[in-house]
């Protein structure tokens, strides 16, 4: 497929168009990347979505409340609690409804957790971009310890639709706050082998050192959100600056990294790492008894209005808008995925680069594909 | 027939001998290459399952996995059934590629490890071919390779596979000089190319305790190379699958395929072979060298003919694989270099490093400082 | 002379980090007993999932075949995906009232996305999860189930 582009001594150039996606290794999923390439310097890249479209939005407009909670675990598959919770968060503040304590100290543990998962998931995915394949699976036997205190309490591993508006499913199960109490002593351990095997090595900083930089101007501009974000220094926390839940309560630290580069994306969201055992560790003793739920209408019809709320999911800020008309289900619902965002300052920041860096690039912003899409 | 496990010369000698005694010197000479050609073809099979084998279980282990363990106990057979699968696969068609280029490529390939294999001792006596510039032979057959993945990249008429293959010649070109410099430097101090004479020269301690600062130095610089020549490990960038899905090979399927697969395995095993035979004494068993012997007597006599008593083809592949496991411990810990700077690795450090020890080493040659 | 020390500075330090990463890979390769796959198909007897675990809906029966649903439809409103269909029929008891009752439930494993509305919003606690994971099938056909058993009645409610 070679396209004739003028260039600027207004001759005709041929350009050497590769596509990458959508079934390719390193997009992580069906995103189809057409880069323009001058030998192995990439020199322009589109990105093309729209493969994994499924009109979530447009699905939600027929659904209730509780049911289209079950649709958000499916854009941001890897935070799949932290997604659920936005919605729940939303139609408990329209309708004005003060969860138990119990609820958002249980959230806000669930929540780290998810987070927790998702970055460790990367961490693997991202060393198996720079071809180190034995990451992908030390980051998974590590993961797999979450994943069952996942499957105990909510019964599902990935997609647990275990947020309720007004709280849970279930009560937590008896043995999650020793699991999770165990899970924070091993991964203490295993952590800084993370650091050893790839954070430290020379080839690894070689590739991310000064690659791909994104400005802060260029962050805040892109909408660039999350350890992506906080890595160009972009303070975007959501959990720190409005805070939800029980982030109020605890104390942690809002990781931020100045340069903007492949290298510092990265080491944001391995601090993040430790950051979110902190949080868990502060909540983890003193979840207050009480009731896993308020107990709500069965059919749940938000006041006439507009709303908007936005949590911090793994990969940065996740928004919900509702437009209500005092129906059961909502008139226009719009998701502002944090991916989406990400994605599209690809160009900006892997242009001039190698192929393989643009893998890093990709790799270190993180992105899950049907969440650009929806 | 004078079978011996320890000495090969005489059995071979005598099977020589029968043919040319019996048979007219043409059709001697025919049967015996037939023998060894299909010696070698056994051995090259086997040999090649074997270490695809290896290589899945060490990663395995390294990945807190258990690998293949279904096919046979500990699933030993598991690679057998994998190329029994790739023989029966269909070879796709690619109607925009290079019909003639395309299909010779995977034979460029394999048979540029097969010559190599051909000048290898795998023990005394157990050569094909003894050249007197044997080194100098096995370097220059298996730079031959990079022809086939040329081509392959170039006729499949794919743009990844393109890119693959010329990453893959300007890799080779620059490492193919590590390779040459540090054989270079060991044959200062062995004063000979033969490979059966390097191996001779060992008797006494292994050139790289004889050598050694410089040929520390020069082992480690070569395993380096050789991992980057065999397209292995950190250095698998003409295949590098996160960014050319499979690079060069990406259009091939079936029995091509497994041709491209076994080869690579084949020059990691040639490689950690020269590895052995110049550095590690090839078959020779671990000698106490005579400052040894002075200093403990009695007893390294005793360690010396006790070692001998261990078969030297069993030396050879011990100390052969032990340089292949090296290796993969490489690939399944480390990140893929970048082009630009794989070639600053060669050009920068490895080459300079190089040349400063090839006059380090001609100067101990020179004094005699060597053991 | 500075530059000279920079380099080997450089170089010996990446040698170093290195040898750091082999050092972990190396400490996993010579420790068999880290090894975390579970042997699937042989440790079937003794996998246990979760009793929470998602499986599949399902709905109990006791030892009469008598199961607690009413045919009240109420989970099949709530599906988000129209997994479930609620078949019910008209029954003419003794005393001459009419009762609907349940005649099939269907339920499309196909289409179910999991996420336990159905359950929550069921009156009777007349469904639940089981913990079944093998769900794999040669025919689509099969994943659409039928989940009261042949010849099943309602159980009445006994007053406690």
């Amino acid at each position: 497929m070679e396209e004739f582009i003028t260039n600027s001594k207004g001759k005709q150039e041929e350009e050497y168009i590769v596509n990458m996606g959508p079934q390719h290794p390193s997009t992580h999923g069906v995103l189809r990347l057409k880069i323009s390439l001058k030998g192995e310097t990439v020199e322009r890249i589109e990105p093309h979505c729209g493969y994994i479209h499924r009109g979530i939005e447009k699905m939600c407009e027929r659904l209730t409340y509780q049911q289209i909670i079950h649709l958000t675990d499916r854009m941001d598959y890897l935070s799949a609690h932290i997604n659920n919770e936005a919605v729940c968060l939303l139609v408990e503040d329209a309708l004005q409804i003060e969860v138990p304590e119990r609820v958002k100290y249980i959230r806000t543990i669930l929540d780290e957790l998810t987070r927790l998962a998702s970055h460790q998931l990367w961490w693997c995915a991202f060393g198996m971009d720079l071809g180190a394949l034995t990451t992908y699976f030390y980051g998974l036997r590590d993961r797999e310890h979450i994943l069952d205190i996942f499957e105990e309490t909510t019964g599902a591993r990935l997609l647990q639709s275990f947020n309720v508006p007004g709280g849970f499913m279930n009560d937590i199960h008896p043995n999650f706050i020793k699991r999770v109490k165990d899970f924070i002593v091993y991964f203490r351990k295993k952590l800084p082998e993370y650091d050893e095997l790839l954070t430290g090595n020379v080839i690894m900083k070689e590739r991310t050192n000064d690659i791909g930089i994104l400005s802060l101007e260029d962050a805040i501009s892109y909408g660039v959100t999350g350890p992506s974000g906080r890595g160009s220094g972009f303070a975007c926390d959501v959990r720190k600056h409005h805070p939800y839940s029980a982030y109020d309560k605890v104390e942690f630290r809002e990781v931020l990294y100045t340069k903007g580069d492949s290298f510092h994306r990265y080491k944001a969201r391995v601090e993040e790492m430790w950051e979110s055992m902190k949080i868990i560790e502060q909540l983890i003793d003193n979840i207050p008894e009480g009731d896993y739920a308020v107990k709500m209408k069965p059919i749940i019809k938000l006041p006439e209005g507009e709303y908007y709320q936005r949590v911090e999911a793994a990969r940065g800020e996740f928004g919900v808008y509702v437009l209500s008309t005092g129906e059961k289900y909502p008139y226009r619902i719009k998701f502002r995925s944090p991916n989406f965002s990400n994605l599209s300052a690809i160009n900006k920041i892997a242009a001039g680069f190698k192929i393989a860096d643009l893998v890093a690039i990709g790799g270190s912003l993180d992105l899950v594909i049907p969440d650009i899409d929806r | 027939m004078a079978f011996n496990i320890y000495d090969f010369t005489s059995f071979n000698q005598s099977i020589d001998k029968l043919l040319y005694d019996n048979l007219p010197p043409f059709w001697a000479l025919i049967i015996e290459m037939t023998l060894i050609g299909v010696a070698f073809l056994l051995f090259y099979a086997l040999v090649g399952l074997f270490l695809v084998y290896a290589e899945r279980k060490v990663c395995a282990f390294i990945q807190n996995r258990v690998g293949p363990n279904r096919v046979g106990p500990y699933g030993i057979f598991q690679t057998f059934a994998d190329f029994i699968k790739l023989l029966m696969k269909e070879i796709i068609h690619i109607r925009k590629a290079d019909q003639f280029l395309f299909n010779l490529a995977p034979f460029i390939v394999i048979i540029a490890s097969f010559m190599a294999i051909a000048a290898i001792p795998f023990g005394l006596g157990l050569h094909a071919i003894d050249f007197n510039i044997g080194v100098f032979y096995v370097m220059a057959v298996s730079s031959l390779g990079v022809i086939g993945i040329l081509l392959a990249g170039w006729s499949s008429n794919n743009k990844y596979s393109l890119i693959g293959a010329m990453r893959s010649g300007a890799q080779i070109v620059s490492y193919e000089l590590s390779v040459g410099m540090s054989l270079v430097t060991i044959v200062i101090l062995a004063g000979t190319m033969q490979l059966s004479e390097i191996v001779e020269a060992q008797r006494n301690g292994w050139f790289i305790f004889t050598g050694h600062i410089p040929a520390i130095i020069a082992f480690l610089i070569f395993i380096i190379a050789g991992t980057a020549e065999t397209n292995r490990g950190p250095f698998d960038l003409a295949e590098a699958e996160s960014e050319l899905t499979a690079g060069f090979h990406t259009e091939y399927s079936g029995i091509k395929f497994a041709f491209f697969f076994l080869a690579e395995y084949m020059n990691m095993f040639i490689v950690a072979s020269i590895a052995a035979t110049v550095f590690l004494g090839g078959w020779m068993p671990l000698h106490l060298g005579p400052l040894l012997t002075d200093l403990l007597g009695n007893w390294s006599l005793k360690f010396n003919t006790g070692v001998d008593f261990i078969p030297p083809f069993f030396w050879y592949m011990g100390k052969t694989l032990l340089v292949i496991f090296l290796m993969m411990w490489f690939k399944w810990t480390f990140p893929r270099l970048r082009i630009d700077q794989l070639l600053k690795l060669e050009w920068k450090y490895l080459l300079p490093i190089n040349l400063f020890n090839i006059i380090l080493m001609a100067l101990i040659v020179l004094m005699g400082w060597h053991f | 002379m500075n530059a000279i020390i920079e380099y080997l500075k450089e170089l010996f330090g990446g040698i170093k980090t290195l040898l750091t990463g082999m050092k972990v890979t190396g400490y996993y390769f010579v420790h068999p007993k880290e090894i975390t796959t579970q042997q699937y198909p042989e440790n079937r007897k003794t996998l246990k999932m979760f009793d929470r675990f998602k499986g599949e809906v399902s709905m109990p029966h006791d030892e009469n075949n008598q199961h607690k649903c009413t045919a009240c439809s109420i989970c099949e409103i709530n599906c988000p995906n129209g997994s479930i269909e609620v078949i019910s029929r008209q029954v003419e008891k003794e005393d001459g009232k009419k009762k609907k009752e349940l005649d099939t439930y269907i339920y499309k494993l196909s289409m179910c996305t999991f996420c336990g509305i159905c359950i929550k919003v069921c009156p009777q606690d007349a469904i639940v999860f089981s913990q079944g994971f093998e769900h794999a099938v040669y025919n689509k056909e099969k994943l659409i189930k039928t989940l009261n058993k042949p010849g099943s009645s309602l159980k009445e409610k006994v007053k406690e």
